[in-house]
């Protein structure tokens, strides 16, 4: 669909169709925006008119969410902290997609620092769910989500700590994948638990997530943790279908505490698949019950030191009149970091204390290493492993947010694929009455190329991503 | 009064100022002249989304130190973070080593207080990156504000931490140099460049607790807080009061340490890995490195009184700063080698240091001509202080000019033999002396030779000729 779109601005008007989208974005009641960057992406919309060029993306905007940075464009993950912070650089994978032609036409709410699954930490307010307002986004890629499932940006950026575009591709019903670990550069990437974090695309077909892979992809010598590895088409393998593909079904993806209709849909998109010419076998990731655990202990202790030079001594929010620099820092961290950063941050700096460090950080890198080898074990007899993106449709607004462990718990199914490094994409299966259901396809380390194969073969033989929401 | 064992480990804070580029980005380490604020990037800013490229020359580096403090190098090693709140630390944490650092268990020799040579241990030598640096305007007690240079931040630091081996202020300054001189022997280092050596020093008498003595610039400062720092804790001692454990600042201008914070309110700097920057395995660069290594201090030393069969206090002196051994052997390939060294060490040496003066500030040309003249017998050894007296002080153009324009030339034989002559003719009563039976009043004879030569003769040779004419006559 980007393809086509492509095509259709190089004869047409890039700047008609950037307006068109602005006027729904200024109309919306999603708050799926925090900015919009009108006066510079409707220049670069006129200057493509006047003289069109070349790439993948060559004049399609594109939607970016608050924590990855854009040059002259301010940046604030959705934080008091941050607001106001224009960054000098910009991200990679900013880079790379003006490179083929991309216009960043704004950027996305999300949680506050993509703490949350529900895109209610933000400072900006919650982000509402197209397919019903009352509920959320999912999160924290919330806004990035939103504005595509609604129709006002044909493709977004996010990124995912432990499920954060995949659980909101989930509750919005587009397709989200997050990359192996290291294959996407993190440089400009505003980090909160940076050995668990990837950038990943949010579109409304698995070939537009291809085509964004395609251009997000491969190394960086700014980031010391991107890959050494030769690029790869993503978009040439996409139509050699599922047959003879092996799929697993991990046991203790199903059972108590997913709902019904999100069971129900995803053995229906197993069978589809196996329509297909897939087979399947159950396996085991018998160390997913310790995933959740271990992977708020990491994230909440790397969050305490990434979070930490947020003092407001060089960017971002200033409160008062200047103190100490002990008091100063206190005061504007103090106002500057909503509750569940905070929360988070307090947790992550208990974690990491002299005395604790062992019984918490350790143990939980010890998990860690389990459940990549669980990972690891399984795909020695399967291609990829199939489960849900989320045990649960899209929660209303506020049901949940003063119940942090309920929260917490949603995250079940898409933390362990953090914690193992493995790519995952979430792809729409099918609906819980109004709201959409997301199948999760996880893959063998680097090997998106099947994940997006398999995702591709399914979503040509269902039309649930073709539902549209009703909004306005 | 009976006087306890002081006890002081040391660690120091080394910048790898060699090298061209910070630690984690690519800014010019050069920012010593530079205006604040200018030698900076979003990477050693700390700007949020940047991230840090290691700088793999910086280990290099540091592996070379391990080795020339005869350490084991790591097979694997990787960075912490060390997370503490401070104006100067724009991330918050500053990227550190703390299990498997670069290099461990090494040790080094110096000259203990009892005149023999010691070995101190290393504990281990750990790499890290440079905080900026806070400029109050004025004193710190009366700036209204503080504020922050950033062209620092990311120095690639070495910290070389000892054992509690050194048991004097002396001692702990004969460490500091001998390390300085290893580090500058191993084009590692510039310690001419403000702030490029900071010492912490943990100090304790036999039995009581330590304080440590944080960010001591100089080693005179070192000496000067150490011995502060014993005669404080005797006198507790003494009140029969206990040391508390703490840190302490030295006060440069007052040349006293104050409590800055003590055990309870001690940091606890939460140290985890560095997930940003992968492990190195750097047990395959050992090799290279190793074969790579320059001769260093002690081996140069016993190299040069074995090839130039120099005394070893003089070969000391002249290893000891790599630029003076490089400019003595640079001598001594053109002009007679043991009678540089002696001139070199105890004669150069000094005159430099009398003027706060480099062996760069003399052109080895010019020692080696002055060598030459001097065991040509052209000249005479106060001649020879005269030019390189006139020399430093830009009063004459070279040894040779300056033996013309000042008639330093040794008087020719024959002019002396008359001189000889004369003086013994003109001191009859000296003769007279001298045959009574008293040695000394030749040197009279001797002294009037030297007059009528205006000291051009060399007055062993005088003392002969003088000898040899009274007999004669």
């Amino acid at each position: 669909m980007l393809a086509q779109l492509r095509n259709r601005l190089e004869s047409g008007s890039a700047e008609e169709y950037l307006s068109i989208l602005f006027e729904k974005a200024e109309r919306s009641r999603l708050n799926g925006f925090t900015t919009l960057a009108k006066e510079s992406a409707l220049e670069s919309a006129r200057e493509f008119d006047r003289k069109p060029w070349g790439g993948l993306m060559a004049g399609v905007p594109i939607a970016i969410k608050e924590c990855i940075s854009t040059s002259g464009i301010e940046t604030n993950c959705s934080s008091r902290i941050l607001q106001g912070y224009v960054p000098p650089f910009d991200a990679h994978v900013i880079e790379r997609l003006k490179a083929e032609g991309a216009i960043v036409m704004g950027k996305t709410n999300m949680d506050e620092f993509a703490m949350g699954s529900s895109t209610e930490t933000s400072c900006f307010g919650p982000t509402h769910n197209p397919w019903d307002l009352d509920c959320v986004p999912g999160g924290s890629s919330g806004g990035s989500a939103a504005v595509v499932a609604g129709g006002e940006a044909p493709a977004a950026l996010g990124s995912d700590t432990g499920g954060s575009v995949r659980c909101p591709a989930s509750f919005c019903g587009i397709v989200g994948l997050k990359p192996t670990y290291g294959l996407v550069s993190r440089f400009g990437l505003i980090a909160y638990a940076n050995s668990l974090e990837q950038i990943g695309p949010l579109t409304q077909s698995v070939e537009d997530t291809a085509l964004l892979m395609e251009i997000i992809a491969g190394h960086d010598w700014r980031d010391s943790t991107s890959a050494e590895m030769d690029r790869w088409s993503y978009l040439a393998d996409l139509d050699k279908g599922v047959s003879g593909l092996k799929i697993g079904i991990p046991k203790e993806y199903f059972g108590e505490g997913v709902n019904k209709d999100v069971e129900r849909a995803v053995w229906e998109a197993i069978s589809t698949l196996e329509g297909l010419g897939a087979s399947w076998q159950e396996v085991s990731l018998p160390h997913t019950r310790y995933a959740l655990a271990a992977y708020y202990v990491i994230a909440m202790s790397e969050a305490s030191s990434n979070l930490a030079r947020f003092d407001g001594l060089r960017y971002g929010l200033r409160v008062g009149e200047d103190k100490d620099w002990h008091t100063t820092f206190s005061e504007i961290r103090a106002q500057g970091f909503g509750p569940e950063v905070k929360r988070r941050i307090l947790l992550g700096t208990y974690a990491l204390s002299a005395g604790y460090y062992g019984r918490y950080y350790l143990k939980a890198l010890k998990v860690r290493t389990l459940i990549k080898e669980d990972f690891l074990h399984a795909f020695k007899d399967v291609d990829i492993v199939a489960g849900p993106t989320m045990p649960i449709p899209a929660f209303r607004i506020g049901e949940r947010i003063n119940d942090p462990l309920s929260l917490y718990l949603a995250d079940v199914f898409t933390v362990p694929i953090n914690l193992a490094g493995v790519p995952a994409i979430s792809v729409p299966c099918g609906f819980a009455g109004r709201l959409p259901i997301g199948l999760q396809l996880i893959g063998r380390h680097f090997d998106e190329a099947t994940v997006l194969r398999a995702a591709h073969a399914f979503e040509t033989a269902t039309s649930f991503h073709d539902a549209r929401p009703e909004v306005v | 009064m009976e006087t306890e064992e002081v006890i002081i480990g040391l660690e120091i804070h080394v910048q790898l100022n060699r090298l061209q580029s910070k630690m984690f980005c690519g800014c010019s380490t050069a920012y010593h002249d530079s205006e604040p604020n200018t030698h900076t990037c979003p990477v050693c800013l700390g700007l949020p989304g940047s991230l840090p490229v290691l700088n793999r020359k910086a280990v290099e580096y540091g592996i070379k130190v391990g080795l020339a403090l005869n350490c084991r190098i790591e097979e694997e090693t990787l960075f912490y973070r060390k997370n503490y709140y401070y104006p100067d630390l724009p991330k918050g944490f500053q990227i550190s080593q703390y299990d498997f650092p670069l290099a461990t268990k090494g040790h080094i020799m110096i000259l203990g207080d009892d005149g023999l040579e010691r070995n101190i241990r290393i504990n281990r030598a750990h790499m890290e990156e440079d905080p900026g640096r806070l400029v109050h305007a004025g004193t710190i007690d009366k700036a209204k504000y503080t504020m922050v240079d950033y062209n620092r931040c990311g120095m690639p630091l070495l910290e070389v931490v000892t054992e509690p081996d050194l048991h004097s202020p002396k001692e702990a300054r004969a460490f500091l140099d001998k390390l300085k001189s290893i580090l500058e022997y191993l084009e590692v280092f510039d310690g001419s460049l403000e702030g490029s050596m900071r010492v912490d020093a943990n100090i304790s008498l036999r039995g009581g607790d330590r304080t440590e003595v944080k960010n001591i610039s100089g080693f005179k400062g070192v000496e000067k807080a150490l011995s502060y720092e014993i005669t404080r804790q005797r006198n507790i001692r003494r009140r029969n009061m206990t040391v508390v454990q703490e840190t302490r600042h030295f006060d440069e201008i007052r040349n006293i340490t104050v409590s800055i914070r003590s055990k309870v309110g001690a940091h606890d700097y939460r140290y985890f890995p560095e997930c940003d920057l992968a492990p190195i395995r750097i047990a395959a660069w050992v090799p290279a490195i190793k074969d790579a290594l320059p001769e260093l201090p002690d081996a140069k030393r016993e190299r040069f009184v074995r090839q130039y069969l120099m005394k070893d206090d003089h070969a000391k002196s002249l290893t000891s700063d790599i630029k003076v051994a490089n400019f003595y052997e640079a001598v001594a390939a053109c002009a007679e080698p043991r009678l540089a060294a002696v001139w070199i060490a105890d004669v150069l040496k000094g005159e430099l240091n009398y003027r706060n003066l480099g062996i760069d500030a003399f052109k080895v040309d010019d020692m080696a001509q002055i060598i030459n003249l001097l065991s040509s017998a052209a000249i005479t050894e106060d001649g020879a202080v005269e030019i390189i007296r006139a020399i430093l002080d830009k009063k004459g153009g070279s040894p040779q000019e300056i033996v013309k324009a000042r008639g330093l030339g040794r008087a020719e034989e024959d002019v002396v033999q008359k001189a000889v002559l004369e003086a013994v003719a003109e001191n009859a009563s000296a003769v007279a002396d001298y045959r009574a039976g008293s040695e000394r009043a030749l040197n009279f004879i001797v002294g009037a030779v030297m007059k009528k030569t205006r000291g051009k003769a060399d007055p062993g040779e005088v003392h002969r000729l003088v000898k040899a004419e009274v007999e004669r006559i």
